[in-house]
């Protein structure tokens, strides 16, 4: 991966190290860094790879500095799979349904 | 030069949240218990049809009300007979950007604008990022929304990513945070480089902004039933969703009508961990806001919460996340409708508090919300099954949050369950003792405004005083 200035990249910074975080969090927490994840238009250097320190230039102009971690990242969520269970829960309340509109 | 580490913006988080408010709360911190809930709401100086006007204007509220027919005929099925109340629903998915949310924000940054800010700063992972950055983009106001999204390993449920992407699609620049609270820390570093305003949930301007949607709910139960509904169902977080329609209700003359909160019990996740953030399948409506915030609503990023929700909260009943999900399937497959998570935590208490009420009672699900990608079940659901729980058809008092979701093998799975308000009450009244330097309440203002923030009486916090005095 290679990215050039201009490009709309995703940059990542530690906000906190695990030795700076509050002390009122749990351990698991406390353990790992606070990250920060941004989106801008690249800035410099002219071309970086994936870790290397890049400036950004946000939607709104301001500038953020950064490790080069996606070019253009897509979004990724998606519908997912369809649930069974729930499937079944649909056709199971609409035979209750039914079988009480014959009793009635 | 300001010093930025964390200890020094912290140190300064006072004076930042007031400068971006554009509110003087001076007045309401002379006391360290009692101040004047209804002057700091009186803050906002619109009477409820200006503000009606206002949202009508960024094309806000005034959504439809739907009557759930199939539900409600389900929920007599299982009911003894004559018993089985009609359901309704508002549907707040027909807001700009998806959800009530919008309410809040109009009003907020209808305010901001005034005050003369360039630009608003949110800190949230809900819906409420995508209301502010839309009612900011309307408004031609730069938007930044620090949100809370992944883990340590970089991943964040579906449902978390798509509140992101929303977002960014209204041209929001959004600061992605990993796992824990120090998020304020750089929600107050954004408000400290850029003096934008701080578009918290929970200035008297975000509840206001919700006051309407009470008065619609009473204008067209009015109008379909003949009066106000019986119960009135709000899914509950942070509590400004039920304070704003609550006193809305109130305004609109509905005084008999009954305030039921609904959470998803969460109980055994905490907040701030980085291990059970994934291992929570609802972002919010849940216990992990919804039982602090009713206990201690000062808990936020303004000097006084304006959402007090203890205030107006009959009763709080706890919902599994399996019988939510549950009710997502059946608000699709049985009315037709596709609508996202928030909602349904109320509507799947509704269900089950429909079987305990008259036929001709009537509840009120006061909100849905879009169902955009990742906000389904399907999505939800299969991405906890590629991460190892257990989802399985059952009864839903055998869910363990953080290792199973169980389906309901049975609609009538679906029960009331009451949260002990009395608990809630006490605590409150016990954490505001902690207030005072001599550890005792004995001013008579103190014990007013304790039993109006427990909707109880002067009685009432004086056995909780006395008892724990005792101990």
């Amino acid at each position: 991966m290679q990215s050039h200035c201009g490009q709309w990249v995703q940059i990542r910074t530690t906000v906190l190290a695990p030795g700076e975080r509050a002390d009122s969090i749990p351990a698991e927490t406390q353990h790992v860094p606070l990250d920060r994840r941004v989106k801008g238009w690249q800035v410099a250097p002219e071309t970086a790879r994936a870790g290397d320190d890049v400036e950004v230039r946000s939607t709104l102009g301001r500038h953020y500095w950064g490790r080069l971690e996606a070019i253009n990242p897509p979004y990724g969520h998606d519908f997912g799979a369809a649930i069974p269970e729930l499937l079944e829960a649909g056709e199971q309340a609409r035979a209750i349904l039914t079988q009480g509109r014959k009793s009635s | 030069m300001k010093q930025v580490d964390y200890a020094s913006v912290m140190a300064r988080r006072n004076e930042t949240m007031l400068s971006a408010l554009g509110l003087d709360y001076s007045p309401f911190l002379e006391h360290p218990i009692a101040f004047d809930y209804e002057a700091l709401m009186g803050m906002v100086d619109y009477d409820v049809d200006t503000i009606r006007r206002i949202q009508a204007d960024s094309g806000v509220g005034d959504t439809a009300l739907i009557e759930l027919k199939q539900i409600t005929e389900l929920g007599r099925l299982l009911a003894p007979p004559g018993k089985g109340a009609r359901i309704f629903v508002k549907d707040e998915a027909a807001n700009p950007s998806g959800s009530y949310k919008a309410r809040r924000a109009s009003l907020s940054l209808h305010h901001a604008q005034q005050a003369g800010f360039r630009g608003a700063v949110a800190a949230t992972s809900g819906n409420y990022g995508a209301a502010v950055a839309s009612q900011a983009a309307m408004r031609n106001l730069d938007c930044i929304v620090v949100q809370e999204v992944f883990d340590s390993l970089g991943i964040g449920q579906p449902e978390i990513l798509e509140k992101g992407r929303a977002c960014e699609i209204y041209g929001a620049e959004v600061l992605q945070l990993s796992v824990g609270p120090e998020l304020f820390y750089q929600f107050l570093r954004v408000l400290e480089e850029t003096g934008y305003f701080n578009a918290s949930l929970y200035t008297p301007y975000a509840i206001a902004g919700v006051e309407p949607l009470g008065v619609e709910i009473v204008e067209q139960m009015t109008a379909a039933t003949g009066r106000a509904p019986d119960v009135v169902m709000c899914t509950h977080a942070g509590g400004g969703n039920l304070t704003g329609t609550a006193r809305g209700l109130l305004k609109a003359g509905a005084t008999d009508t009954q305030v039921v909160a609904a959470s998803v019990d969460l109980t055994g996740l905490h907040m701030a961990s980085d291990r059970d953030f994934n291992r929570k399948h609802f972002t919010t409506g849940h216990t992990g806001f919804g039982i602090p915030f009713a206990g201690w609503p000062d808990r936020t990023d303004v000097p006084r919460n304006a959402a007090r929700a203890l205030r107006y909260m009959d009763r709080y009943l706890l919902l599994k996340q399996g019988e939510v999900f549950y009710m997502t399937e059946m608000l699709a497959r049985l009315e037709g409708l596709e609508r996202g998570p928030a909602g349904n935590v109320a509507l799947a208490g509704a269900l089950a508090l429909a079987q305990e009420m008259d036929a001709g009672q009537t509840i009120v699900v006061q909100e849905t919300e879009y169902a955009g990608a990742g906000k389904q079940p399907s999505a939800q659901l299969s991405f906890a099954r590629s991460r190892g729980i257990d989802i399985r058809r059952g009864d839903s008092d055998d869910e363990v949050p953080g290792e199973s979701v169980v389906i309901p093998d049975h609609p009538s799975r679906l029960r009331v369950r009451d949260v002990d308000l009395d608990r809630v009450r006490k605590s409150l009244i016990r954490k505001a003792t902690t207030l005072v330097p001599e550890g005792r309440v004995t001013r008579q203002e103190d014990i007013a405004f304790l039993a109006a923030e427990t909707r109880t009486d002067t009685a009432f916090v004086e056995r909780v005083l006395e008892a724990q005095t005792r101990n």
